[in-house]
């Protein structure tokens, strides 16, 4: 319980840095923080005391084994998170080069 | 489990260290802390391929915000209305935590997962499949689908970077 | 700083790029295509030979990587792979003329491809199709960053 509760924690540390932060940078560090605790969360959900890893040898007989499903899909949104991240920052480098600054307070034209 | 818990509140000390430093690489650096200590925790959870991809996308995702970060170097970090914004996050994250802790109370504890779907997985993934890496018989056997929709997921963030990149006044590109 | 760019890093970082550059590639070669009996799989492998990519261009510069691998041939290969990728998709479901929940054994009894063809060759496009989105990504990049300056 404490596990998650402290996994949960670092979640709402990204939170608070996307809520309050005014540096397009610092937005973008804390969306790949709680990418990173949503991910060990689900991994979390999924383990076996005493299990070993999903992974067969030729010769063992397996007693128990962590649950594979959250693994497959946490590959999927690591890779997914990555893309996120790319284009969030080609449009940060994109937005300084339109307004010359990364403060989000000074980024109000609305043209084009 | 309590190398577990020593994990993650490095973690935890070094996302809040990332937060609050001024200096915009040295955040980026912290992030990098953060992610190796996920790479360790996915070894001590047995979860060995998603340590290898969390540490190779790690790096990758790095590479990109030191280019992003190096060049234009503002260390801007002050906020306005400090005090009426900081107090309704935090209650925020309050309430948050606290309707996290009700619900956590019906999930099973932590190491007694149970395998409901999985059991049919594992056991016809060696006799039937042939495949001694059960993620990989998942992704690619059982879970197609999913794997088609990741790969479109990566060709739409290259297609809306290289859309991005594009000048208006026509610029050669390739 | 441009100019630092342009020709890349010193040259300790070069002779150490050109003795591990090689390895790097290699190594994720190997881990793309065992990915059916050890940890790994199709995208960590594309990510590595990715990363091979990356390193050539931080530590010579953008010109030398550009000419080892043209931009266009990037989007040809990015686009390849994934239509390779979908075809073999689409042959596990039109063979058996199964519905959409059934792809389980579609995918099993198309006596096309069998079990030991069908994985190597998708994984092999996944690594392709990874590795040149993500440096195709980097690549444009860096071309913003030139010029904006």
């Amino acid at each position: 319980m404490t596990v998650y509760l402290l996994c949960l924690v670092l979640f709402s540390v990204g939170l608070y840095c996307v809520l309050r932060k005014r540096n397009i940078i610092k937005i973008i560090i804390g969306i790949g923080i709680m990418e990173y605790a949503v991910n060990l969360f689900f991994i979390l959900l999924g383990y076996r005391h005493e299990g070993r890893s999903p992974i067969f040898a030729e010769d063992q007989m397996i007693k128990n084994v962590v649950d594979p499903l959250p693994q497959a899909v946490v590959l999927t949104t690591i890779v997914i998170g990555l893309s996120v991240t790319l284009l969030l920052v080609s449009i940060a480098i994109r937005i300084y080069e339109k307004y010359g600054t990364f403060d989000i307070t000074k980024i109000d034209n609305l043209k084009g | 489990m309590i190398e577990i818990h020593l994990i993650l509140l490095f973690m935890i000390a070094a996302a809040v260290i990332a937060v609050e430093v001024k200096d915009l690489v040295s955040s980026v650096v912290a992030i990098g802390a953060v992610g190796m200590g996920l790479c360790i925790a996915f070894l001590l959870l047995k979860a060995p391929d998603l340590a290898i991809m969390q540490l190779v996308v790690e790096i990758l995702s790095l590479i990109i915000l030191i280019r992003a970060t190096i060049r234009k170097d503002l260390p801007f970090s002050a906020s306005g209305r400090w005090v009426f914004n900081t107090i309704s996050t935090l209650s925020f994250i309050a309430i948050f935590l606290t309707a996290a802790y009700i619900s956590l109370k019906h999930i099973p504890v932590f190491g007694n997962a149970v395998l409901g779907v999985s059991k049919t997985y594992l056991e016809d993934a060696l006799a039937g499949k042939g495949a001694y890496n059960t993620i990989a018989s998942i992704t690619l056997n059982y879970r197609t689908l999913d794997t088609l929709g990741e790969a479109v997921a990566l060709f739409t963030a290259v297609i809306g970077i290289l859309a991005i990149a594009r000048r208006i006044g026509g610029q050669k590109e390739g | 700083m441009l100019d630092r760019e342009d020709k890349g890093m010193t040259l300790i970082v070069k002779t150490v790029t050109r003795i591990t550059l090689g390895f790097i590639l290699l190594y994720g070669i190997y881990i793309g295509f065992s990915g059916h009996a050890s940890p790994g799989g199709g995208f960590a492998g594309g990510v590595i030979i990715a990363l091979s990519f990356v390193h050539i261009m931080l530590a010579f510069g953008k010109d030398v990587a550009l000419r080892h691998l043209k931009a266009r041939m990037l989007r040809v290969l990015s686009a390849l792979g994934g239509l390779v990728f979908l075809f073999v998709i689409l042959m596990g479901f039109a063979h058996k003329r199964v519905p959409l929940d059934m792809i389980f054994d579609a995918v099993r009894s198309c006596h096309i491809f069998t079990n030991d063809i069908i994985i190597p060759l998708c994984e092999m496009v996944i690594v392709g199709a990874g590795l040149f989105a993500i440096f195709t990504a980097l690549v444009l990049l860096s071309k913003i960053d030139k010029n904006s300056e």
